[in-house]
């Protein structure tokens, strides 16, 4: 597999020559091999588009893939929609969403069979200004839903106030604040809802775009932050690195195993584990991982993925995207909480890469 | 007839004609010439029409499942349900039209004092500088504005001018003062657009103001007018249909903003009486939901928002061009 992966490195860098770029061949000799790979091949070169959300460490990981092989990965961060739109009619070579594709848009996709491979998880936290407390609070999952429902108007709520004793709270408006655009963090946020509370799965349900039944609607994790910060009383939800990189205050939410859990990279990793192990030896990888068993886990997380067609036509392009797949679970996962991302438990590389294995890859034409 | 001399008295006075073959290669040149002019010209011209009528058609192509699937119930409807699949786009379309013309309730009468002081009562040395910095509010980036309203405008609301308003004035016994004052509301996206309309309207009244004749001014003077009375009786019904213009110009630029809005709106997909609450655009509502619509009925009810907007902005720019042409002719 190395060897593979420095000749096509080889090939890349030779083709590049070739088109009076500068950079310099790197030190493999099997020039027979690279000259056949770019003489049979089209333009060197990945292309994705999709989620937002991963963007940071996808670019992290393009950036040092580069550098280390010579391919270029391309990415366009349009949102996990116009990924999936792009990947159905073929105009990319792979695709990112932060939601599972539905039966119904994997059916659509021109290019056949689709294959999820999660990639990093995510999670969403609670975030909240209450000027009179300045200590973490606790909250449930049935009570999230409540707030969110409209159903819990007050900050000192009885409700609120039993699971935070030793706290006092104001009587003060809760003032609810959601995405107003589509989102991969809204949906992973409605799924959680959906999985504690009967009522919010009956109505709004999870999506990207929710009928949301109070609130204000803010643009954007800086939207929200931006409204939650100007507004006394506010509560609204954020990506974990988000909330980590602003210092903003997050709520410790009871887990499935009854436990408050602060949102930390460890903790969603932990979530992350748990449903692993429950995996069904078949399973397509589009699985929702909200409110995981597990002690240490917390509650609201999700994996975001790379999605690419299980049989790639180029052969050329599909071996540098299988390659570089591979990579990134090897050599990518450990960058991922620099940049606040939980990266995926060993269990469930170690699978993914039997998975990858069964991608195949067009012949060479 | 005696045009007909005079031109063939020209024509002899020039000296005398060309050779017959030199002649017809440049009257065949200037011809070609001519028509390759005229052709370029009328291809540009006729682009923009065609160009206006594609998006048109676009537009209406892909907003077609929509409409056929919901009717008119896609604009009374205020049922805006991506995961149900049902879409209603009352509350957005009522929130372009209100926030417009709440911004240019707001703007119209600021905009005439500032044009009114600019071209009649402002010293010379003044009058560029404050002219400078009223057209500059439009060259100021819609997010900007945004970011403005969301740390200046958005505090200063709901800690001073919404409770003032409700309590002090004790206006919240009507409706439109009533409720929560959450900050992001149909009145601060109001006030953002009318700060933003307000240069566009008072550009154009400043130009229409500085055009009428100094007859105008000085007949009414010579009658013993005031100086309010020259203003009020000579100078502005002079320039009455040119106001009205500059008017529809803000209008259009309040119909379409998206950003700035969509920051301090509130985006909630409900028709409430009051200002105080949040509410929502058709602009706003398609740079929201655009690039995460993953649904074929999603996109093309959002579609079907944009061909509402597009329908809407038409009609305000053709009650503009009759309100112009009536005013015009009452002159």
């Amino acid at each position: 597999m190395k060897l593979l992966s420095i000749c096509l490195g080889a090939a890349v860098a030779i083709a590049a020559c070739a088109k009076g770029s500068d950079n310099s061949a790197n030190d493999s000799t099997s020039g027979a091999a690279a000259a056949a790979a770019s003489s049979a091949g089209g333009s060197a070169g990945l292309t994705g588009a999709g989620a937002t959300f991963p963007y940071p460490i996808y670019s992290k990981w393009f950036d040092s893939y580069a550098t280390k092989t010579g391919v270029k990965i391309n990415y366009q961060p349009i949102g996990s929609g116009g990924g999936i739109r792009q990947l159905s009619e073929q105009t990319v070579d792979f695709g990112a969403s932060d939601a599972p594709m539905t039966d119904d848009e994997m059916a659509k996709a021109k290019g056949g069979p689709i294959q999820h491979i999660p990639t990093v998880l995510g999670a969403v936290c609670i975030t909240y200004n209450v000027p009179e407390v300045t200590k973490a609070l606790n909250l449930t999952g049935d009570l999230i839903a409540d707030i969110f429902l409209g159903k819990v108007t007050k900050w000192n709520d009885s409700r609120i106030a039993a699971l935070n004793k030793g706290i006092t709270l104001p009587n003060r408006d809760l003032v609810v604040v959601h995405r107003s655009d589509g989102s991969g963090t809204s949906y992973i946020f409605t799924d959680y809802l959906s999985a504690v509370s009967a009522t919010w799965k009956a109505s709004p349900g999870k999506g990207k775009d929710v009928s949301w039944p109070t609130g204000l609607g803010a643009k954007g994790n800086d939207g929200v932050t931006g409204q939650v910060k100007q507004t006394p009383g506010a509560i609204g939800y954020v990506e974990l690195a988000y909330a980590r990189q602003n210092k903003l205050p997050t709520a410790s939410i009871r887990n499935a195993a009854g436990q408050f859990v602060a949102p930390s990279i460890a903790a969603v990793t932990a979530a992350a584990a748990a449903a692993a192990q429950k995996l069904p030896p078949n399973t397509d990888y589009r699985l929702s991982i909200v409110n995981a068993a597990g002690a240490q886990a917390y509650p609201i997380t999700s994996f975001t993925w790379i999605l690419v067609y299980k049989t790639q036509p180029n052969a050329e392009k599909g071996k540098q995207l299988l390659d570089f797949l591979k990579w990134a679970l090897r050599d990518g996962e450990p960058m991922a909480p620099s940049l606040d991302y939980a990266p995926l438990p060993a269990a469930l590389v170690t699978r993914l890469d039997s998975t990858l294995a069964t991608i195949k890859v067009g012949a060479t034409p | 007839m005696t045009e007909v001399l005079a031109r063939d008295a020209a024509h002899e006075a020039a000296g005398p004609a060309p050779t017959r073959s030199s002649r017809s290669w440049t009257e065949i040149g200037s011809e070609i010439g001519d028509r390759v002019y005229s052709w370029s010209i009328t291809g540009f011209a006729s682009l923009v029409p065609i160009l206006v009528l594609l998006i048109f058609v676009a537009v209406g192509v892909a907003a077609w499942p929509a409409l056929r699937l919901f009717g008119v119930s896609f604009l009374t409807s205020s049922d805006w349900d991506p995961v149900a699949g049902h879409f209603g786009a009352a509350p957005a379309i009522y929130g372009t039209i209100v926030s417009s013309m709440l911004a240019l309730l707001v703007a119209t009468p600021l905009a005439l004092g500032v044009a009114v002081f600019l071209s009649e009562f402002a010293p010379v040395w003044l009058r560029q500088p404050v002219a400078f910095a009223v057209d500059l509010l439009a060259a100021v980036p819609s997010v900007i504005y945004g970011l403005w309203g969301i740390f200046v405008l958005i505090p200063i609301l709901r800690e001073y001018v919404m409770p003032f308003l409700r309590d002090t004035l004790h206006l919240g016994v009507l409706p439109l003062f009533s409720g929560p004052a959450y900050g992001s509301s149909m009145l601060a996206a109001g006030l953002i657009l009318a700060i933003m309309c307000l240069p566009y309207i008072s550009a154009v009244t400043r130009e229409v103001l500085l055009a009428v004749p100094r007859s105008q001014r000085e007949a009414a003077l010579a009658l013993g007018a005031t100086r309010w009375e020259v203003i009020r009786d000579a100078v502005i019904p002079y320039a009455r249909s040119g106001i009205i213009g500059g008017v529809m110009l803000g209008l259009g630029r309040a119909l379409g903003e998206t950003m700035a809005v969509t920051m301090l709106i509130g985006n909630r997909h409900e028709i409430a009486a009051s200002l105080f609450a949040p509410g929502y655009t058709m602009a706003s509502l398609i740079a929201n939901e655009f690039s995460e619509a993953t649904g074929d009925l999603h996109l093309s009810a959002l579609m079907a928002v944009g061909f509402v907007l597009l329908l809407v902005t038409f009609a305000v720019n053709a009650l503009a061009r009759w309100l112009v042409w009536q005013t015009a002719r009452e002159r």
